[in-house]
């Protein structure tokens, strides 16, 4: 029993040594290499454009479930229009960025584990590497760069929605007064808040892009091991995204509000 | 000498396929390694372009040590070697032109009239000029392995390697595959170097042929001397008499 939780917190240090030199290379090539702009704008599309449908949903249904939830404990302290500001500080620092994070593994982590898996055990990896050409440079980096560029963009527009949508719920449904639930929003959410949700993206989509590829590129042999990188790859982009947001939750808001 | 195998070691675990296999190849020579299914043929084919790295000894390339090199540092090396894998390895998502023009196009200094007029010339050498934009899914397996050695030939590289070129084609499809190896090797003047259990084929490409037995080379000759040998554990090979039950 101790020999085989010895093995496994080996396997778990030799992963994640693997994984910090797959970063490391990363950032080695964006010095050197510089990706082809064809590359860089497939993935964006696959990333950016192909996520939109299910970003925007999450960030509409978010905003108006959060509307809905805040207005019912507000109401009974006669505070109905401090809804707005609660689901603007919430939408543009923690759920908007949070939720787009893992609606995009979801979506663009599993792909693209699943893509780098099967290219792995059909030996298109290999070939890649008999073609002078590193695995990092051609197929980490695009994929990078398009997280780091997407998350963002799609983080803001989940923001937008949300906010547009709890507004409709919040004025249009449970009959919150318009122009005190905008007046309340604008003056309690200061801009670090956005600053705030937009970094976060801006790292979530590093950590989707880089765990994705490192679980793809290290995929075992056979279909098992394509569809167990992919699972893994979602599972502990999830669980990063998750934990690295408390962590920058403090770092962020100590930063720019100096609590 | 342009590649030199030095007592290399390689294992998986406690399964020790290469245990000391060494060899050496010369410029323009045309070999093929023989041995069982599952011996390491393939495993020490893929030392010989850095795609595996021995846990002991050395393999050089030009006087080079590859295995001392970072993956960035090997790219210039691997540039010398074309490879055509067992199941062609061909990128899926492509078409067969963007296949075959691959590092024409990553090296950013090639005309796209340039990489069409190669890509071409290599599609005619394989006898498949015309397929430039289907997709490899779309292909025999046949076809697939000689766009396979179009994507190796295309760049012009010195050595050749190839991995089982023959398994899992029809015989007329692997007298084809067997014919064209020959033709790279002596129309394009490269070092040709297979692996494969198929005999027919090895006395097709090879000059010489190396048998690796228990993870080492344990006959080296010229290919008619080879396969006409009275060791017995080459003369069993090469006749199909089992000796012992894996």
């Amino acid at each position: 029993m101790v020999e085989n939780l010895r093995q496994r917190i080996d396997g778990a240090l030799i992963g994640l040594g693997s994984f910090g030199m797959l970063a490391i290379e990363a950032l080695r090539s964006l010095r050197y290499k510089r990706p082809t702009w064809l590359d860089f704008v497939r993935q964006l599309h696959f990333v950016g454009v192909k996520s939109q449908s299910v970003v925007l949903t999450t960030g509409a249904a978010t905003g108006m479930v959060l509307c809905a939830q805040t207005y019912f404990q507000f109401h009974k302290v006669k505070m109905d229009t401090a809804t707005g500001a609660v689901v603007s500080v919430g939408m543009c620092s923690e759920l908007g960025p949070v939720l787009a994070a893992l609606m995009l593994t979801a979506r663009v982590g599993a792909a693209m584990a699943a893509e780098l898996g099967t290219m792995k055990v059909t030996e298109q990896i290999d070939a890649l590497r008999t073609l002078a050409t590193h695995p990092v440079d051609y197929l980490v980096i695009p994929r990078f760069l398009a997280c780091i560029v997407a998350a963002p963009l799609l983080t803001a527009e989940a923001i937008v929605v949300g906010i547009l949508a709890s507004q409709l719920v919040g004025v249009g449904l449970l009959g919150i007064e318009g122009t005190y639930y905008r007046a309340n929003m604008i003056r309690y959410t200061a801009p670090s808040d956005v600053v705030t949700g937009l970094i976060k993206a801006l790292i979530f989509g590093a950590i989707i892009a880089l765990i994705a590829c490192y679980k793809g590129l290290n995929c075992r042999e056979g279909a098992e091991g394509v569809g167990r990188a992919t699972t893994e790859a979602v599972v502990a982009a999830s669980i990063s995204i998750l934990v690295s947001n408390f962590f920058l939750t403090l770092f962020l808001t100590r930063l720019f509000k100096g609590i | 000498m342009l590649i030199e195998v030095r007592e290399v070691h390689k294992s998986f675990g406690a399964n020790a396929v290469l245990r000391g296999s060494s060899l050496q190849i010369d410029a323009g020579e045309a070999i093929v390694i023989i041995g069982r299914s599952g011996g390491g043929k393939s495993i020490l084919l893929k030392h010989l372009i850095g795609l595996l790295r021995p846990d002991k000894g050395s393999v050089r390339v030009g006087g080079v040590d590859i295995a001392e090199l970072s993956e960035r540092k090997l790219l210039p090396i691997r540039r010398r070697f074309g490879m055509l894998f067992q199941g062609a390895a061909l990128f899926d998502s492509m078409t067969v032109a963007e296949n075959v023009g691959f590092v024409l196009q990553r090296e950013r200094h090639h005309t796209e009239g340039e990489i069409a007029r190669q890509v071409l010339e290599a599609l005619e050498m394989v006898d498949l000029p015309g397929i430039e934009s289907k997709k490899p899914a779309e292909l025999s397996g046949g076809m697939r392995k000689r766009v396979g050695l179009a994507r190796a030939i295309v760049y012009r590289p010195e050595i050749i390697l190839y991995d089982e070129p023959t398994t899992g084609l029809d015989p007329i499809a692997a007298g084809v595959i067997d014919k064209l190896i020959r033709r790279v090797w002596s129309q394009l003047k490269v070092t040709s170097i297979a692996v494969t259990h198929d005999l027919k084929s090895a006395e097709t490409i090879s000059d010489r042929i190396l048998m690796l037995n228990e993870g080492r080379i344990h006959g080296d000759g010229p290919t008619a001397e080879i396969l006409r040998s009275t060791d017995p554990i080459i003369s069993n090979f090469v006749h199909g008499i089992p000796t012992e039950t894996r």
